[in-house]
């Protein structure tokens, strides 16, 4: 039942191309929540047993002399992920409440995101991951160059042109593995023995593909820009759920098929990861855009995955899935405050600027979900993004004990850009005293704001909500044992 | 052999060459039988295609003249489709002065087509070539009122026949090599070890005909112009039919004429045959195709320029050989051919609309900024045929090129062609930035003010026909399956 949020997603999409204006809100609106429905239901009658290995749960051949097929299949990596990327769309649209300019596009484009997140973590069959893959990458475009801000051409362009440099990469990766193996069924693959050669030299290519979408350094700059240009559900689409694609595609694709490339290059990709994690914390100190500076943040965030990746273990790895889902929601809340909340009433998102508006009198629930969303993006105890980042460094200490170090410099860092851009942000020195010149907060901002806390909140206090899911399916992957 | 069964072969053709008679007859007797052409030239083509599908499963006569098989049945149903295609396209175009010779024209070519693909013996083939070959000729130079019509007639002209000149050349050496004409009595002729100077020149003489038609570098420079100029029904024609039949007719030849000197194409492990030929086209073409396209500003240019990176990336499916590379390269031609007609199409209404636009004629990017709002159907379909030719899923290109570097990369030994697989996927890299731009103009610019900003109309059967055409790039790219069962099964 879970692949219906594929089918309701896009069915919402292709109903808002005819919708009378009207009604186009409560379309999206209402496919996104079906969907998102759909998954909590099934993350709740699932059982846990059968969340262990990647579970077909639809199968119909496609393309039978070419061996594709329509395959979906789930296990608790997919499940947490779908889980995200609900939550983001649920609230992605109540923040987009106040969308005027050609509407029904908008969420179309914004549904057809959704819709083809969903089909990448829910596929089976490389060739429809695939598709579902770079079905997200036209959409994004629009978003941003129709109704972005700042430098918005520039910045959809930058962040398509990477995203299909990614595809291109994944493509060859793809078809390698295709041509090799004869199959494109991911469960076939998984069992299927590449020879060493051939492992050396796809794992990177497909690794590089899909990780220039989760954000890695150094082809990480398409996420900055792209971010800042972005229509605030735009930004939180990105952060909630497509870097995820990338992680998640790197993590069941790349290293799943290929475990003994992955031994090969791990190292690699933790120096990468920690160099990112480190560099843009660094540079999202010195930003004074306060989107740039939840941009850098992403980048910062995402390092962790793949970090967590890295270790080739199940700790790691495991806290590298619930990492994923945790910047979910965090980047979300945060662009959604930073896009929605400050920058759609005082017209600036400079901090200077910010500072001395005194936005934590104006706009007293900004403030304090800002509070939330930056103690839980610092990862202090209680959220979501300390249960993950803890499992990841204690993933990493067997591994890579330097790299636990190092990182713990960059959290240093994390934790100082996210008080300065708080402070500056909210809590500069006022000297305006007049608090009733920006239009109330909406009841759609509150829903979708409470929704993204109560996720952080929920995961921070009790992960082995999702742990206990995670963890088996990451053990019966391949490459614990190569 | 007596005439009657020849009648009864060649039936599809001589219903369009009956047409064609008809439609210039009526062309020379009323001034203003337009539409009365059109309807005709369209029911002929019907009729044509009808007559395929009546034609028995397989057929040969006169050594390999005519042959009747699942793949030239196939292809001559393909390219009576585009000629249809085209004819609905001509309905609203200029050339309505004299409709009905430029519709004979249409139906000429299409004939030359049909013997192209139905014929496995050179001279037959060069025939066809010629036939085709003319009657383009006259129909890019068929708009009288438009100097760059003339231009592009002449040039497409004398590069044609300078390459038709070295394809009979080469085929005169090829006949002297075999000592024969037919395809498959050639094949056998040739062994791999009796591999002549005389052969190789005549092998390369051939293939430089063919690179010519089918427009790849460095044998493409009319195509730039020739698209440009020519009456945007023409275009689409030359970008269409004459394509798909080129490859059809191009796989035969180097599959089944030159099967046994192939050569090989693979890294580090070239061999000289044709293979190695090829594979210089190919990967000249979707360099030179890509990188020119990234600089038009006129959208037929930019689509000639990408049909020069496309046949590269055709080109790479004869490369890898066999069935499954030849079956890709079918595939792949088709659904471009059906594609570039659409995209055709949504040009000539753009074109039409803005036609008073003397300094950019009608069809630079800037006549299609803000084309959603002035016309969704027009903006949604052109997306479509664009993201196609990109190679995005869900739609046919990129099941296309899926199955057309998957094909090469299982050709050679230890993926020896990997090589030209991440060119071209370099080469579609850098074509994703140009379709996006053309996709930015039509719905995120604003128009500027000389743009008419009214809504544009479209009268039913083109909003038919073009809307057939977007569904069916949807349609092979979500069912793939439907057409590439077909092809797999005529390709033996």
């Amino acid at each position: 039942m879970i692949a219906w949020t594929i089918y309701i997603t896009f069915a919402g999409a292709v109903v808002l191309l005819f919708a009378p204006r009207f009604l186009t809100r409560w379309i999206a609106l209402a496919s996104t929540v079906a969907a998102f429905a759909t998954s909590l239901i099934a993350f709740f009658q699932m059982e846990i047993v059968d969340l262990t290995y990647f579970k077909t749960i639809v199968r119909v051949p496609w393309v039978p002399m070419q061996g594709m097929e329509y395959h979906l299949a789930v296990d608790g990596i997919s499940l947490t992920l779908v889980l995200v990327t609900g939550l983001t769309a649920v609230s992605a649209v109540l923040f987009s409440w106040d969308v005027e300019h050609r509407q029904n596009e908008f969420f179309f484009w914004l549904l057809l995101v959704v819709g083809g997140s969903y089909g990448v973590f829910l596929s089976a069959d490389l060739f429809l991951l695939f598709v579902f893959y770079e079905l997200v990458i036209v959409p994004k475009y629009f978003l941003i160059a129709i109704w972005g801000s700042t430098n918005k051409e520039y910045g959809a362009m930058k962040l398509t042109l990477y995203s299909f440099f990614g595809g291109a990469l994944v493509f060859i990766g793809i078809i390698a593995a295709y041509v090799s193996a004869g199959s494109l069924d991911l469960q076939e693959l998984a069992q299927f023995q590449f020879t060493p050669q051939l492992q050396s030299w796809v794992f990177p290519v497909l690794f590089l593909g899909f990780a220039v979408l989760a954000g890695i350094w150094p082809l990480h700059t398409w996420a900055p820009t792209g971010h800042v240009a972005a229509p605030t559900a735009g930004s939180m689409l990105l952060a909630g759920i497509v870097m995820k694609l990338g992680a998640y595609a790197a993590l069941r694709v790349a290293i799943n098929l290929f475990p003994q490339g992955f031994q090969m290059w791990k190292t690699w990709i933790a120096v990468l990861a920690v160099i990112g994690i480190v560099y843009a914390a660094a540079v999202a100190l010195r930003q004074r855009d306060l989107k740039f500076v939840i941009g850098y943040s992403s980048v910062s965030h995402m390092g962790f995955v793949l970090l967590g990746l890295a270790t080739a273990n199940v700790l790691g790895v495991s806290g590298a899935v619930l990492q994923m889902f945790s910047h979910g929601v965090i980047g979300a809340l945060l662009f959604a405050i930073a896009g929605r909340m400050v920058y759609r009433r005082t017209h600036t998102r400079d901090l200077d600027e910010l500072s001395i508006l005194g936005l934590s009198r104006a706009m007293p629930f900004a403030a304090f979900a800002f509070v939330i969303a930056s103690a839980a993006s610092m990862g202090i105890p209680g959220f979501s993004g300390f249960a993950a980042e803890i499992t990841i460094l204690i993933g990493t200490w067997k591994t890579y004990p330097l790299a636990v170090w190092i990182t713990g410099l960059g959290m240093v860092l994390v934790a100082a850009f996210t008080l300065r851009a708080l402070r500056k942000s909210f809590f500069g020195d006022s000297q305006s005293t007049d608090s009733s010149s920006y239009e109330p907060i909406t009841l759609a901002e509150k829903l979708g704001a409470g929704l993204l806390i109560f996720a952080t909140l929920a995961i921070g206090l009790y992960p082995r909500l999702l742990l206990d899911r995670i963890v088996p399916a990451v053990e019966a992957m391949r490459f614990l044992n190569p | 052999m007596n005439y009657l069964e020849l009648l009864k072969l060649a039936s599809p053709e001589a219903v369009v060459t009956v047409t064609a008679l008809i439609v210039l007859a009526i062309g020379l007797m009323s001034a203003r039988g337009a539409r009365l052409c059109s309807g005709i030239a369209a029911a002929g083509l019907l009729f044509a295609v009808a007559a395929v599908l009546e034609l028995p499963e397989r057929a040969t006569l006169f050594h390999g003249m005519l042959v009747i098989t699942p793949l030239t049945s196939l292809f001559k149903i393909i390219c009576l489709t585009l000629a249809v295609f085209t004819v609905i396209l001509a309905r609203s175009d200029k050339t309505s002065r004299h409709h009905g010779e430029y519709l004979a024209l249409v139906l000429l070519a299409t004939i030359g087509l049909m013997l192209l693909v139905g014929s496995e013996e050179l001279l037959m083939i060069f025939i066809g070539l010629e036939l085709t070959g003319l009657s383009l000729y006259v129909m890019t130079a068929f708009d009288k009122t438009d100097i760059r019509s003339a231009e592009a007639g002449l040039k497409y002209f004398l590069f044609g026949s300078t390459a038709s000149a070295f394809t009979l050349f080469g085929l005169s050496f090829i006949y002297g090599t075999a000592g024969a004409t037919g395809l498959a009595a050639i094949g056998e002729k040739l062994t791999a070890a009796s591999v002549q100077p005389l052969l190789f020149a005549g092998i390369i003489m051939t293939l430089v005909g063919f690179a010519f038609k089918i427009a790849a570098a460095p044998f493409h420079l009319w195509a730039p112009d020739a698209y440009q100029g020519a009456p945007v029904p023409s275009a689409a024609f030359i970008a269409s039919g004459s394509k798909v039949a080129s490859f059809v007719v191009l796989g035969k030849i180097v599959l089944v004429g030159f099967g046994p000197v192939h050569g090989s194409a693979a890294w580090h492990a070239m061999v000289a045959g044709w293979m190695p030929v090829l594979a210089v086209l190919a990967a000249l073409s979707i360099l030179i195709g890509n990188l020119v396209a990234l600089a038009q500003s006129n959208v037929r240019r930019l689509l000639a320029y990408s049909a020069v990176a496309h046949a590269g990336y055709t080109l790479l499916g004869l490369v890898a050989g066999g069935r499954d590379g030849f079956s890709a390269t079918l595939f792949y031609t088709t659904v471009y051919a059906f594609t570039l007609v659409g995209a055709f199409g949504v040009v000539a209404i753009v074109k039409r609309q803005s036609g008073s636009d003397r300094e950019t004629g009608g069809d630079d990017l800037t006549n299609f900024s803000a084309l959603w709002s002035r016309s969704p159907l027009l903006a949604g379909c052109m997306s479509i045929f664009m993201l196609s030719l990109a190679g995005l899923p869900p739609l046919a290109g990129f099941f296309g090129k899926f199955y057309l570097f998957s094909a090469a990369l299982r050709a050679g030994e230890n993926h020896g062609l990997l090589w030209l697989v991440a060119l071209a996927l370099f080469g579609s890299l850098i074509s994703l930035y140009y379709y996006l731009i053309v996709l930015k103009v039509i719905f995120v610019d604003e128009a500027p003010p000389s743009t008419p900003t009214s809504t544009i109309s479209v009268d039913l059967l083109q909003r038919i026909s073009l809307s057939i055409l977007a569904g069916v790039v949807v349609f092979f790219g979500i069912m793939p399956g439907t057409l590439l069962t077909r092809i797999i099964a005529s390709v033996q």
